[in-house]
Formats: C-alpha cells, sequence, structure tokens
C-alpha cells in the first residue's frame, strides 16, 4: 500500500467527476458516492498507516534517501551541461534528454524501493517511501509528480480521511434539502482528494497545486449559499488573502528550486538544507517568504481576518476544512520543508524568531478575540485561530513532534466543537448565543456531552485528555528547547493564551448550555438530533480523550511509563534520516515538565474559575466597559478587531478598487490613448493640410492652369472634408505604402 | 500519408480555408445552411489536416524543421516558399485548427448583425489562411506577406460586423498594427541585406529564409545594428502582443469586435506577435533581444499591474477581459524576456493557455450579450440562478484564467515567473528578481479583478431588470463550440508535458546562441 498510495486521492477525484456527471439523477442525490469513496479512502489510509508501523518496526536497510538525494542532484547537474558547453547544446539534444528520462525513472526506482543491503546501526532510519513518474519536461529538467509517504503524510491521510468521512456521515442529515446538495458533496469530495494530494505530495510544486486547489475548494464552499452577498463577499476574502499569502510561497518555492539546484524535490531541498549546501540567507529569505503563505493559509495573525469570516460556510464545512485539515496545511508546509526552516531560522539555538513569535502572537491576540464575539462559530473560529497559533509556535520553537501531536489532537476536538454547535443550531437555524441559546444542556443531553468532553480537551484538562498532552508538550519545547533559557516570550504567552482558552471556552459554555432559553431557542420545541449527526460527535469526543495516549511522555510525576507505551507517536511519526533535522546536534525533544503541568493546570483554574465566578456567581466588576473608559476603549479594540479588517477591506481592496484603478484608467484613456489619438489626429490634419494647400492648391492649380474649373472639383473638395473620406484615405495610403514597399523590393 | 504530408501537409493546411473560401463565395446568397456546411467542412478538414501533421510529427526531434517544403518563389531576391514545422510552431498551429472550427460553430445560430453569413463566414475563413501562413511561413516575407493579410478580414469583421463605434475601433486596429509592420518590414528588409550572401544555382543572394537566418544569429553584426533591427522588430511584434504601452487599439477592438471576432483575435492574433519574437526576433538577433529583454521584461511587469489596474476600472464585462488580455500577455513577455528556455517554454504553454481561456472568456461574454443585450456588470447578477451552466462555466473560466493550478493557465503563469528568478546571462539578475516579485503580486491582482467580475456577474440575485425574464440557458451549439476547449484547459493543466515535450527541444535550440540559457 505504500507504494500505492497515489490511489487514494484518486478516488475522490473520480467520485468528485461521478458526482458532478450524475450525482443528481441519483437517489441521494451524489451523497452515495461521496460517502462511499471517503470510506474507502479512510480504510485505505489506515492501510497506510499500518503499513508505515510495520515499516518501522521492521525497516528495510537505510540509505535510499541518500541515493535519491544523489540521484536528483546528479540530474539536476547534467541538466546544467549543454548550459556550460553552448556550442555542443545545438546538437543533439534529442538523445540528451531521452537519456535524462531514462536516468529518472531509473532513480525513482531506486528511490522507491528496496535499497542496498548495510550493516547495523544503532539509530535505524525508516526511509520514506517514495514514487514518481515525469510531470512535465522544461528546459531539459524532467520535473516529477509522485507521492511521498512517511509518518508524516500516513498521519495526515489517516486524519483527513477521518474527519472526511465522519463530516459526510454528519452532512447527510445537517444540510439534507440543501438547495446544492449535490455540488455540496461534490466539492466535499473535490476537496478531500485535493487536500490528499496535497499531503502526499512529493515535491513542492505539487504542494502549490495541492494548496491552491483545497483553496479554490475552500472558497466554492464558503460561499455555497451565494446569493447573500455577504456570503460571497466571504468566499472572496478568503481566497484574495490567501492569494496575497501566495505570493511568497512562490517566491519561497522558485527560491528553494534554484537553491538546491533546480529541482522541487522536497527530500532533496531539506537534505541540502541539512547538510549546509545551501546558503544561510538562502534559507532564511525562503523561509520568511513561504511564512507569509502559513500566514494566511493557517490564520496566523495578521493574515488571519479571513478564518472568521469563513464561517459564512455550512458548519460541516466549518469543521473539515477551517479547523481540521485545510488550515493546517500551512503548518504541514513547515514540518513537511522543517530541513529548511530549522536551518533558515536558526531554530535550534535562538531565543526567538519570526516563525515562534508569529505563533506566540497568534496565540494570545487570537484569544482574545474570541472574547467578543456573540456567535458560537465565530468564538471557535478565533479559538482555531489561536490554536493554530500553538502549532506554529511549536515548530517555531523546535518541538516538531509536539507541533504535529497538536494538530491531530486539535482536529478531533475541535471538529468536535463544531460539528456540536451544528448539532445545537440545526433546528434553530442560528448561531447566536447571546440571542438564541441557553439552557440547551437539557433539550440537547448528547451534544451537551460531547461538547463538554471537547472544551476540555480544548482547555487541556489534565492528564485525561488529548489537549493536555499536546499543549503541554509544546510549553515545555518552549521552555526547554532552543539556545540558552530556551524561548521565554513564547513559554509566557502560551500560558496566557491558556488563560484565556479556558476563560472564553467556560463563557461559551455558559451561554449556550445555561442559564433560560432565549430567542429560539425558547421559541422551538428542540430535541436531540438523530444518529447521523450524534454518532460523529461520539467518535470525534472518543478521540478528543484517547488521542493524547499515542505520546505519552516516558514520565509523568515521577511514574514511568512502559516503552511500549509511551512517545508511540514520536517514535512512529516523526521522519527519521538525513532529510529531517532531527539527528542535528541543535535538535532535541522537550521532556515532560512537572512545574509546567502544574503551572497550566493553575491557568485552567484561574481562566475557566474567573468565567465561572463571572457568569454563574455574579462576581466581579460586571458592566466596567459602561463605566471605565480604559476597558471600553479596550473593548472596542478587540470588537473592531484591532481595525485590521477596515485596513483591509476598506482601505486597501477599497483603495485599489476604487480610486487607484479609476486613475489608471483615467490616465490610459487620456494620457496613452490620448497620445494614440493625437498622433492620429495630427497625421489627418497634416494629410488634410497637404491636400487642400500642396496638392490641390499648388500643383492642381498648375494642372488647372488652362483655367478649366470644374464644379465637380469643389464636389469633390467638400465630400473629403467631411471625414470619412478622410479616414478611408489615410488608411488606404499606408496600405499602399506598405503594398509599393513590398513591389520596390521585388521590383528591385 | 507521410510523404504526402511531407510535401503538402503544412501549403495544404494554410490554402484549404482559401479554398473554401472561393466556394463558399460560388454559393448563392440565399442558401444559408449550405454556407456553413461548407464553412465548416472545410475547417473541419484544415483541423483533420493538422491533427496528421501532429500524428505524424517527429516529437522526439521537435527541433529540427519538419514537413520542409523549399521552393522558388521570388527568384530576384532569393525570397522562398518555405514552410516547415517544428515544435515551436506546431502548438500554435493546432492552436489556430482547433479554434476555428469550434468558432464556426458557435457561428451556426449566433450571426452578427449585419445578418451575413457569406462574408462573415469567407473572412473567418481567410483569417484563417492567414494565421495558420505565418505559423508555417520560414521565409521572412513569406510570413511578413502572412502576417499583414490577416489584418484585412479583421478590420472588416470589425468594421461591418461590430458595435456601436466599429469604425473607429476598426481603423485604430488596423493604423495601428499597420504602424508597427511599416517598422518591421524596414527591419526585414535590413535583415536581408545584411544577411551573408548564399550560393543559388551559382549566383549569390542574400537569404530571407528563417532557417539560415537563425543559424547565422547576427553574426559579425555590430551590437547597435542588431539593436535597431531588434527595435523594429519589437515594434511591429510588440504592438501586436500588445504590450504596455501600445496596447490601447485593443481594448476598442474587442469591445467593438462580434463574439466571434474576439474570440479569434485573443485566441490566436495576438500570439502571431508573441510568436513573432520567439521565431524570428530572438533566434535571429540574439544580441539585440539581450540588450532589449530588460526593456521587454519591465514593460511586460507593468503590463501585468497595469492591465490588471484597469480591469477593475472597468464597468462592461467584455472590456475587462479584453484588458485582462494585456496582463496575461505580460506574462507571456516576462517569459520570453528572459530569455531562458524554461522561460520561453512557459510563454508558448502561455500562449496557447490564454488562447483557449480568454477565448471561452469571450464566448461566455457574447452568449451573455446574446441573452441580456447588454454586458454592463452593473446591470447583470444571478447568472447562475437564470443560467446555472454558464455561470459555472464562467466561473470554471474565471478560475481558468487566474492561473488555478490544474488547469492549463497556471503552465504558463508560474513558470514563467520562475524563469525570471534566473535570466540568461548579461542579464541584470536584481532587476529580474524585482520583475519576479512584481509578477507574483500580479496574481493577486488578477485573481482580485476576475473573481469580483464573477460575484457581479455570477453570484446574488437576478436584478430587478432581468427578474423575470426568462433566459436560455446554453444552445446545442455552445455545447459543442464550448466542450472541446473546457476539456482541453482540464487536460493541459493536469498534464502540461503534452505541450511543454514539444516545444522544449525546438526552444532550447531556438536559444543556442544565448548564452546561460
Amino acid at each position: 500500500m505504500l507504494t500505492h498510495a497515489w490511489i487514494i486521492p484518486l478516488i475522490p477525484a473520480i467520485a468528485f467527476v461521478l458526482i458532478l456527471a450524475f450525482g443528481k439523477k441519483l437517489p441521494r442525490g451524489g451523497s452515495e458516492i461521496g460517502l462511499a469513496s471517503v470510506a474507502i479512502c479512510f480504510v485505505l489510509a489506515l492501510a497506510v498507516g499500518v503499513g508505515w508501523i510495520g515499516r518501522v518496526n521492521h525497516p528495510p536497510e537505510s540509505g535510499a534517501v541518500e541515493k535519491h538525494v544523489a540521484a536528483v542532484v546528479a540530474q539536476s547537474e547534467k541538466s546544467e551541461h549543454p548550459e556550460a558547453k553552448p556550442a555542443e547544446a545545438s546538437e543533439g539534444h534529442g538523445t540528451e534528454e531521452a537519456a535524462h528520462e531514462t536516468e529518472g525513472e531509473a532513480a525513482a526506482e531506486e528511490g522507491g524501493h528496496e535499497p542496498a543491503a548495510e550493516g547495523a546501526e544503532e539509530h535505524h532510519a525508516t526511509d520514506p517511501v517514495v514514487r514518481e513518474i515525469t510531470w512535465f519536461q522544461n528546459d531539459g529538467v524532467t520535473i516529477k509528480v509522485g507521492t511521498l509517504v512517511d509518518g508524516l503524510s500516513a498521519l495526515m491521510l489517516v486524519v483527513v480521511t477521518l474527519i472526511s468521512l465522519l463530516v459526510h456521515v454528519f452532512s447527510t442529515d445537517y444540510v439534507a434539502g440543501d438547495r446544492r446538495y449535490t455540488h455540496y458533496f461534490g466539492f466535499l469530495s473535490l476537496f478531500t482528494a485535493s487536500m490528499l494530494f496535497f499531503v502526499l505530495a512529493e515535491n513542492t510544486l505539487q504542494m502549490i497545486v495541492g494548496w491552491e486547489l483545497v483553496g479554490l475548494c475552500s472558497f466554492a464552499l464558503i460561499g455555497h449559499w451565494w446569493e447573500e452577498k455577504a456570503n460571497s463577499d466571504a468566499a472572496l476574502k478568503a481566497f484574495l488573502t490567501n492569494r496575497v499569502g501566495d505570493i511568497g510561497l512562490l517566491v519561497g518555492v522558485i527560491i528553494l528550486y534554484f537553491a538546491a539546484g533546480k529541482t522541487f524535490d522536497t527530500i532533496t531541498i531539506n537534505t541540502l538544507a541539512n547538510e549546509g549546501e545551501i546558503g544561510h540567507f538562502l534559507l532564511l529569505v525562503s523561509s520568511l517568504c513561504l511564512m507569509t503563505a502559513v500566514m494566511s493559509k493557517s490564520g496566523q495573525f495578521i493574515l488571519h481576518t479571513w478564518l472568521p469570516d469563513a464561517m459564512a460556510g455550512p458548519t460541516p464545512v466549518s469543521a473539515l476544512i477551517h479547523a481540521a485539515t485545510m488550515v493546517v496545511a500551512g503548518v504541514f508546509m513547515i514540518a513537511r520543508l522543517y530541513g529548511v526552516f530549522f536551518n533558515g531560522l536558526s531554530i535550534g539555538t535562538a531565543n526567538i524568531n519570526a516563525m515562534a513569535l508569529i505563533g506566540a502572537v497568534t496565540v494570545l491576540f487570537g484569544a482574545l478575540l474570541a472574547f467578543v464575539q456573540s456567535d458560537i462559530k465565530k468564538v471557535l473560529a478565533y479559538s482555531t485561530v489561536s490554536q493554530l497559533g500553538y502549532m506554529v509556535m511549536a515548530l517555531g520553537v523546535g518541538a516538531w513532534t509536539a507541533a504535529i501531536f497538536h494538530l491531530f489532537t486539535h482536529a478531533l476536538f475541535k471538529a468536535c466543537l463544531f460539528l456540536g454547535s451544528g448539532s445545537l443550531a440545526h433546528h434553530i437555524h442560528s448561531f447566536d448565543m447571546k440571542k438564541d441559546m441557553g439552557g440547551m444542556r437539557k433539550t440537547m443531553p448528547k451534544t451537551f456531552a460531547t461538547f463538554i468532553i471537547g472544551t476540555a480537551a480544548l482547555m487541556g484538562v489534565p492528564l485525561v485528555t488529548a489537549g493536555f498532552w499536546s499543549k503541554d508538550e509544546i510549553l515545555a519545547g518552549a521552555s526547554q528547547l532552543g539556545g540558552d533559557g530556551g524561548y521565554p516570550i513564547m513559554l509566557v504567552m502560551g500560558l496566557l493564551g491558556a488563560v484565556c482558552t479556558c476563560a472564553y471556552m467556560t463563557r461559551a459554555i455558559w451561554y449556550v448550555f445555561y442559564g433560560e432559553p432565549r430567542g429560539k431557542s425558547a421559541e422551538h420545541e428542540l430535541h436531540e438530533n438523530g444518529p447521523r449527526i450524534v454518532v460523529p460527535l461520539y467518535i470525534l469526543a472518543f478521540g478528543a480523550i484517547v488521542a493524547g495516549w499515542t505520546n505519552l511522555p516516558e514520565k509523568v510525576f515521577g511514574i514511568g511509563i512502559p516503552s511500549g507505551w509511551s512517545l508511540r507517536f514520536e517514535h512512529y511519526v516523526e521522519p527519521t534520516g538525513v532529510y529531517f533535522p532531527g539527528e542535528l546536534p541543535t535538535f532535541a525533544h522537550p521532556e515532560f515538565a512537572p512545574w509546567i503541568a502544574v503551572v497550566s493546570f493553575f491557568a485552567i483554574v484561574i481562566g475557566a474559575g474567573g468565567a465561572y465566578a463571572w457568569y454563574w456567581k455574579g462576581l466581579g466588576p460586571h458592566g466596567i466597559t459602561e463605566r471605565n473608559k480604559f476597558a471600553r476603549a479596550g473593548y472596542k479594540v478587540l470588537e473592531n478587531k484591532y481595525g485590521l479588517d477596515i485596513l483591509y477591506t476598506d482601505v486597501i481592496a477599497g483603495g485599489v478598487k476604487g480610486p487607484v484603478a479609476k486613475a489608471t484608467y483615467w490616465f490610459n484613456q487620456n494620457v496613452i490613448d490620448g497620445m494614440v489619438n493625437l498622433v492620429a489626429s495630427t497625421a489627418r490634419t497634416t494629410g488634410e493640410w497637404v491636400y487642400k494647400n500642396i496638392d490641390q492648391g499648388v500643383v492642381d492649380n498648375v494642372v488647372k492652369g488652362s483655367g478649366l474649373v470644374a464644379e465637380g472639383s469643389g464636389e469633390v473638395l467638400r465630400k473629403a472634408q467631411t471625414g470619412k473620406v478622410q479616414a478611408y484615405g489615410a488608411y488606404l495610403f499606408l496600405g499602399a505604402a506598405v503594398l509599393a514597399a513590398i513591389f520596390v523590393v521585388i521590383a528591385s | 500519408m507521410k510523404d504526402l504530408l511531407n510535401g503538402w501537409g503544412p501549403t495544404a493546411a494554410v490554402f484549404l480555408p482559401l479554398v473554401g473560401a472561393a466556394v463558399l463565395l460560388a454559393i448563392p446568397k440565399s442558401e444559408e445552411t449550405l454556407q456553413k456546411v461548407v464553412a465548416l467542412a472545410t475547417s473541419l478538414v484544415v483541423f483533420f489536416v493538422g491533427v496528421a501533421l501532429m500524428v505524424d510529427f517527429d516529437y522526439d526531434q521537435s527541433a529540427k524543421m519538419q514537413f520542409l517544403v523549399d521552393k522558388t518563389w521570388i527568384e530576384m531576391i532569393n525570397s522562398r516558399y518555405i514552410m516547415a514545422i517544428d515544435g515551436i510552431s506546431l502548438p500554435l498551429i493546432a492552436l489556430t485548427v482547433f479554434v476555428v472550427p469550434l468558432v464556426i460553430i458557435y457561428s451556426w445560430n449566433h450571426f452578427p448583425e449585419p445578418h451575413n453569413p457569406k462574408a462573415f463566414l469567407a473572412l473567418i475563413l481567410i483569417l484563417e489562411t492567414g494565421m495558420v501562413g505565418s505559423f508555417v511561413a520560414q521565409d521572412l516575407l513569406l510570413f511578413f506577406v502572412f502576417f499583414e493579410l490577416v489584418l484585412l478580414p479583421m478590420y472588416f469583421m470589425i468594421g461591418v460586423f461590430g458595435g456601436e463605434q466599429r469604425k473607429y475601433a476598426s481603423l485604430k486596429f488596423f493604423l495601428y498594427t499597420a504602424f508597427g509592420s511599416a517598422l518591421m518590414i524596414v527591419s526585414i528588409l535590413a535583415t536581408y541585406f545584411l544577411s551573408p550572401k548564399v550560393n543559388i544555382d551559382g549566383e549569390m543572394f542574400h537569404t530571407f529564409s528563417m532557417i539560415e537566418l537563425s543559424n547565422w544569429a547576427g553574426s559579425g553584426l555590430a551590437k547597435g545594428t542588431a539593436i535597431l533591427i531588434f527595435g523594429g522588430f519589437f515594434m511591429g511584434f510588440g504592438i501586436k502582443v500588445p504590450m504596455f504601452p501600445f496596447h490601447t487599439w485593443l481594448p476598442d477592438a474587442h469591445t467593438q469586435a462580434p463574439t466571434q471576432g474576439s474570440v479569434i483575435l485573443a485566441a490566436v492574433l495576438l500570439k502571431l506577435g508573441t510568436y513573432g519574437f520567439v521565431r524570428i526576433a530572438i533566434p535571429i538577433l540574439p544580441v539585440g533581444a539581450v540588450w532589449w529583454a530588460p526593456i521587454i521584461g519591465g514593460l511586460a511587469v507593468i503590463g501585468i499591474i497595469y492591465g490588471a489596474l484597469g480591469c477593475l476600472a472597468q464597468t462592461d464585462m467584455k472590456r475587462l477581459i479584453a484588458f485582462s488580455s494585456v496582463a496575461h500577455m505580460g506574462y507571456v513577455m516576462l517569459g520570453i524576456s528572459t530569455l531562458t528556455s524554461f522561460g520561453i517554454n512557459a510563454a508558448i504553454f502561455g500562449m496557447v493557455a490564454h488562447g483557449l481561456i480568454t477565448g471561452m472568456l469571450f464566448f461566455i461574454a457574447g452568449s451573455v450579450k446574446d441573452r441580456f443585450h447588454t454586458l454592463e456588470i452593473k446591470r447583470l447578477g444571478g447568472l447562475l440562478l437564470q443560467a446555472p451552466r454558464m455561470g459555472w462555466l464562467l466561473a470554471f473560466s474565471v478560475m481558468a484564467s487566474l492561473g488555478l493550478p490544474g488547469l492549463a493557465g497556471f503552465w504558463g503563469e508560474f513558470p514563467a515567473i520562475l524563469a525570471a528568478y534566473d535570466p540568461a546571462d548579461g542579464l541584470s539578475v536584481p532587476l529580474f528578481r524585482f520583475f519576479m516579485v512584481v509578477a507574483a503580486i500580479g496574481t493577486v491582482f488578477a485573481a482580485g479583478y476576475l473573481l469580483w467580475l464573477l460575484q457581479r456577474v455570477a453570484f446574488g440575485e437576478p436584478t430587478e431588470e432581468f427578474k423575470d425574464e426568462h433566459i436560455h440557458d446554453m444552445h446545442l451549439t455552445d455545447y459543442l463550440a464550448w466542450s472541446p476547449m473546457v476539456v482541453l484547459i482540464v487536460v493541459l493543466g493536469i498534464y502540461p508535458n503534452l505541450l511543454f515535450k514539444v516545444t522544449d527541444g525546438a526552444v532550447i535550440q531556438s536559444l543556442s546562441h544565448i548564452a546561460g540559457h
């Protein structure tokens, strides 16, 4: 299965085509095709996972990565060859290219399969499984497309297909009767295909393709109900903000392409970066460029503003695309190209760097915004922003495994929360916690239970929830990794973020589940949803607990965990070998630190306890925002989302669309085109003048010297001045001039 | 088959449309169906000749001139009837013979006013002769004749069948291009007189043969001379592309032209300019090319941003699409200006992709105009509700146009940007990297104006004006004309090697006199 992973994205891609072609004619509107395809994908993804675990347990002899890199380097060096000797280049290109191709294929086979035997090592690296074919050839360089299966991609396959499957099931009930039911499932399939293509990408070009395709699906699904302008606005905003980040993606990928000697191959790029073959400056610039792309795709502060607006789409879409999978594409990209980032940003030796800082700022600023939302989906959206901040921060401090572990647990518990909010709103058709919810723990007990579990995981309730283990590992990483003294700012901001997280989630729970029913929830006869909605919630809630067990530390408060149970995640998911910086001396793993666990426990107590006291008990200075102008100002800043939306939408987009574009067009019509018209009219006036004064005045008068003044000539002159004839005359003249030129040449 | 094609293939592809046009003129005016059938049959025969050429083309030697015909034409000056096809011309020939039948199918029930199918179809067929001829001619003078031949039918198409300001637009189109051609013919003659003499039957002659001139590549020419001659070509081809700041004829011509005219103009005519750079100007005058490249690159990236801003200011759908051509051709010209084979391959891909995608957009705009009798964006809206299939196709074309990976547009755009990172030797690296960043920023603008167009035209509810009107979704002719284009856009997007493999060898060969390409 490891070498046949390409089948996995292909299945939903075919499903997409089938749904578009036949979906409307099927009894369930095409959802059955989508459901079946993603179910098969899930099984296949599990097979890949099992296959990968088997490969780690019984690794074949390593060395394939080195061979793969050597082959790629050799090929790109060979493509340089014609440049070195331009004189020879004109001859025999055909044969040379043919040679390239066969060599490329040979490399593919070597890269993919049984490498040569080698002596036993103490630390056994498990080589990734690469399979590739020629995508195209340009400038004599063959560019490949293929799959790269290692622990990371195997994990992503499982996560994406699992969440996608549950969302498909949930959607069959949730969007039943929708005006574009078939399209909805079509795009879910296309999204699944694109995301799987992305996580299996073998080279950076392929990553761009997947990256943009998931963006397209996000666009289509955010704007699913495009009749309302607000929805299509949100869709456009998402796409355009991501395009801004994509500038960085394109430039970063291009720099790496040339830095690695004309190849997009991720293994080669990483290996060369780790071995110091690529200059530090190039790595730094390209990682900063790629960071912009991460900021837009993964909702990092200041390019996060599209993500909350993206909640305009159907809720299951928010769960799948805007919480669990697509938005982690940026995190995945960093993880995939970690050799570049780790060396480019000097992660192993610094105390602060751009990535860690962006992540940390996002953690805190995103969490603060979640406080002032009254729409539950917006609370969850800002929470997603903040949690994505944790992942990026973790990668920024060097805690690779912690970041991916958090990606995994977050996908489960956040999907649980999002689908939970959908379950709550299914009957009342409103997400407004303040106006339309309240007291729902009684009417929807199953949703309540799963929502509480999801919230506990998000807060990181110690020892029992998945969120605790992953978040704690990140905080431990911030305190232990990096240069001397670790990353103290990141640790502090991470802890503050945890306090905020607990507080805003407690607030949300209060508004939704406690107090008296308000608005629509009071008007409707509420009841719990059917199994197609509740069962996915159960599964995700279960996952929100047990997922944490996959990477238990070796020692927890002095209690040793058996080695077959601890750090399984690190063992199976973290890549080994030269294409990952794991063997660099500056790379390390954080260890469980009891004091951090205790401090983060207090963070929960402060955050959740504070909110409990405020909402349940009515303690604290209520109404302070009305009385105190500082508090009011702070609240306003948050309510206006730091003014970023105004800056982007009104100032930048509005400015370009309005004055700038209009001024350019004015310039075009009046200056550039004005010049053209001026030249034309000058030519015409000159022609007229020549005709009137020289041709008719001088030449003709000589002819007419005999005194014969026919009346007809006046007729001709009048006609000539009506303009049309003039114009035709001008073009005929020019045409004739051109023909004359040809004639002269021919005749000479 | 092979032998027949070798002798007659290119000639047949060029002159069969002319024969068809002659037959068409002999048919009485009242027999409209017969006229349509004859025109379609002619274009289909040409298409199959094109397919036969593609089948017999030796893809392993795409750098070699294949199906070569070399006969005396104008003996006195050694201008010869040379026709041949290599990897650079093949994709463009294919594009031409592919698009023309689709345009005729689309016309079936959509003849523009004044209703005159006979003349209209004859013009299309004459155009085809000119276009295919330009792509197969390997003699400068022969090329020039075809290049100019294209002007007249298009002039009449706009001037007779166009919109309200057709007179102004067609005249501007004609004069502007003729002006460029006048400078070009000077360059052609200069090249001829400076070329080394060859022995023809015992007499020594200069040569117009593009093959021989490319091998000569201006060696021994003073740098200043090469630059000046290149300048003439630059004007001739640059106006045709059109490059900023010579683009103002384009929006007028497109806006006034009938739909079919716009499609052909966008799909093929603009490519004559870029093809001229790749085929003639750069291989024959590499020294001039290196001098001009930064200017071309600079104008290209200005065109990208400028065209996009122009798009944002438009209130008319068709004019917006026309302006987008300025931006898109900017990417093509950026690829060419790098003088690297990577960039020029991308440029050729971009030409084909732009032809298909913008052709599609003009088709849709034409159909919208047909149904709503207006293209004013403000008055449109909710196309997806009233004509869902057309709406989805518009969305598809918009996505393709903004360079979405997986569709053809991407492979013209991204590799061109990439090539700017590492231009040929002798070009300023920092300057071209700056161009690269500007071009990358241009992708955001492209997404901006295209999606904004989509939002205003396709999303939302229909406006009050058209709310109760019955809008017919796609006709049979629309399906027939559009689906091949859609399929090709997807296929090229998924497997770009179909094109890259064809052009690569020929492009590398054409750049053999430029260092570090």
